[in-house]
């Protein structure tokens, strides 16, 4: 790919407004069309775009395997950890009206971080099955 | 903490299994799979204890109020299955951890244990949910991790045998889904209690007898009701022997027990027997899966296929009790998901053992196992007496309850034909039994028995089997009990 200069640049210049993109997808989410499974796959969209481009080995030099299989992880645990939180303040499981001083705003951070659990587990297992598929060789004949 | 039993029954679970993922250590992951199971087995015996001495339990998530909340109520019907998913994975779960580091590659045990770990939490989830699409999304988790621990098989064969299974579970989660969504669109909740009040207003239109149709062959698929077991025999056959004695003892249990609270609870057994008929169904279909599934496990040249057929033909008793729909058929059909598991597990860990020294589960391959393998072989024996149903085990409390609820009902074919499968169950444990004690061994003589830590749960299993055929009156008293609350009659 190192001929095709428009593509390069304009993936180059593409990437930072996808990821910004996602991210106001994401904290939208509260109030409108969107949220944590959009965002996370528009996240992962921007570093796909990257890998396409660039090539599997730059992107996988940006953004490690291991760190992607984490990210799969660490979400699922934000999520259910909320859930565990709200259970330890004395509420039901995921009852967000204790996570702080009135219930608004416990429900406002809930789903803050309920969303942002679904945002890095999409991102994760997103990216991890390209990686997974763009990492196939053909069997040798 | 006592109040949150229902939701840590599934939430612990579902952390562990991330956590199993990240530790990336083989040994540390199986611990925190196994600490899991542990945990889940803990509370489910609180639940269960709970349940009797005081009565059902409703938790809100989030404290919304069913129906607009998701419920988990647990009841007798689904403590029962809590606890046999539970209590098969915590004794499971110790057996993995030498077969696994022998069948699986290193690196591919951390995520093994997530996949396990995962469907388990699925399995669990399924049972204690009180909300319809709820189920759905938890027999996804189940099912989707269960397709990938099946591939993880050593032989090739297990990747198309996962692929089969992943077609037909996907057309049979579509066929569930469907189902569930024509009820919601009829009702407008997904509650099953709300469902059940609902419901019965508008049995005249057509589009809750079609819902009802989607969910039977659906969840039909899922537990392999004949003729829709295909997928089954290969699963089984060539998945990791952790995952068969895991799965066949309680994915299949699980989805009957879907079918009992579709039919009872959410439709009604007025709806579901007198004006869908389904009996006039599952019965037939019972007693065919019975017959010609026993018939097809003689034929068998891999043991862990013949019991694979074989499960296919005992999932036919427990549609049998089912579909009988009276008291002790109901019970029947409980009591034989509690006792197939025992006995099922039992087995499946022995050959797990026998794949574990010899490298294969062919009957030609057990040739002279009785006396290199004593124990390992003692424990099938046990398990295929157990499966014949002979007294002192609890296959013959299972048969004992189903013939009997035949007989109360005049229905003397059905109780010959449960009769007839025993006698066929002879015939294939014991073209295992024969090359086992009575052929010579071959090969060099290197063949040992099996290390400590395969046989000890195996054991446990084993003399399961004989405690709970020789007292039954726990697993008796809970399967009526809880066939009672499916009925709607008193207690």
């Amino acid at each position: 790919m190192d001929d095709r200069v428009i593509l390069r640049v304009g993936s180059k210049i593409l990437i930072p407004f996808i990821l910004l993109f996602a991210l106001y997808v994401q904290f939208h989410g509260d109030f409108g069309p969107g949220g944590g499974f959009q965002a996370g796959v528009i996240f992962a969209a921007a570093f796909i775009l990257y890998a396409l481009v660039f090539g599997l080995g730059a992107a996988k030099a940006v953004l490690p395997p291991i760190v992607v299989h984490t990210c799969a992880a660490v979400g699922v645990m934000i999520y259910a950890g909320t859930g565990v939180v709200t259970l330890l303040l004395g509420g039901k499981f995921l009852d967000y009206n204790v996570l702080a001083h009135n219930a608004a705003h416990g429900q406002e951070w809930g789903i803050f971080s309920v969303e942002t659990g679904v945002l890095v587990t999409v991102f994760g297992v997103m990216v991890a099955i390209f990686y997974a598929f763009a990492g196939r060789r053909r069997a040798e004949p | 903490m006592s109040q949150h039993l229902p939701v840590l029954q599934v939430v612990v679970p579902l952390l562990a299994a991330p956590l199993a993922a990240l530790v990336r250590r083989p040994r540390l992951s199986w611990l925190v799979a196994f600490l899991a199971a542990l945990w889940a087995f803990g509370v489910a015996v609180a639940l269960l204890h709970h349940v009797l001495s005081v009565g059902p339990i409703s938790y809100h998530i989030g404290d919304w109020a069913p129906p607009w909340g998701i419920e988990y109520r647990v009841d007798q019907v689904n403590a029962f299955v809590l606890l046999i998913v539970s209590g098969i994975a915590a004794v499971v779960l110790p057996y993995a951890r030498a077969s696994v580091e022998w069948e699986i590659e290193n690196e591919r045990i951390p995520l093994f244990y997530t996949a396990l770990i995962l469907c388990m939490t699925g399995l669990l989830g399924i049972s204690v949910t009180g909300d319809v699409f709820n189920v759905f999304v938890f027999l996804e988790i189940s099912s989707l991790s269960a397709y990938a621990l099946i591939a993880m098989g050593q032989d090739r064969r297990a990747l198309t045998a996962a692929y089969q299974y992943l077609i037909m579970g996907s057309v049979g989660a579509t066929f569930i889904v469907i189902g569930i969504g024509l009820m919601y669109v009829m009702t407008g909740t997904l509650n099953m209690a709300d469902l059940a009040q609902r419901l019965p207003a508008m049995e005249a239109n057509r589009t809750i007898p079609v819902a009802f149709a989607f969910l039977t062959v659906g969840i039909s698929l899922k537990l392999a009701l004949f003729p829709l077991h295909l997928w089954l025999p290969n699963a089984y056959a060539y998945a990791p022997s952790t995952v068969t004695s895991f799965i066949a003892s309680t994915a299949t249990k699980v989805a009957v027990y879907m079918l009992l609270r579709f039919v009872f609870t959410v439709f009604g057994a007025a709806f579901s027997f007198d004006v869908m008929n389904i009996d006039r169904i599952l019965t037939p279909l019972a007693l065919a899966a019975i017959v010609f599934m026993s018939l097809s496990a003689i034929y068998q040249p891999n043991v862990k296929r013949l019991l694979a057929y074989s499960s296919v033909a005992q999932i036919g008793y427990m549609v049998l009790g089912i579909s009988l729909a009276s008291v002790f058929g109901v019970a029947a059909g409980i009591l034989h998901l509690f006792n197939h598991a025992l006995i099922k597990g039992a087995l499946f860990m022995a050959m797990g053992c026998v794949m574990y020294r010899v490298g294969s589960v062919r009957i030609e391959a057990m040739a002279g196992l009785g006396r290199t393998m004593p124990f390992t072989m003692a424990a099938f024996v046990i398990g295929g007496l157990s499966l014949i149903g002979v007294p002192l085990t609890v296959g013959f409390i299972s048969k004992l309850y189903l013939v009997r609820a035949a007989l109360e009902q005049g229905m003397w074919p059905v109780a010959v034909l449960v009769l007839v499968g025993s006698l066929l169950a002879v015939i294939y444990v014991w073209k295992v039994v024969e090359v086992a004690y009575f052929r010579q061994p071959i090969g060099d003589g290197s063949i040992r028995e099996a290390p400590l830590s395969l046989l000890l749960p195996t054991w446990v299993l084993v003399l399961a089997n004989i405690w709970f055929g020789v007292d039954a009156k726990l697993t008796a008293g809970v399967a009526i009990r809880a066939a009672q609350t499916l009925l709607g009659v008193g207690s």
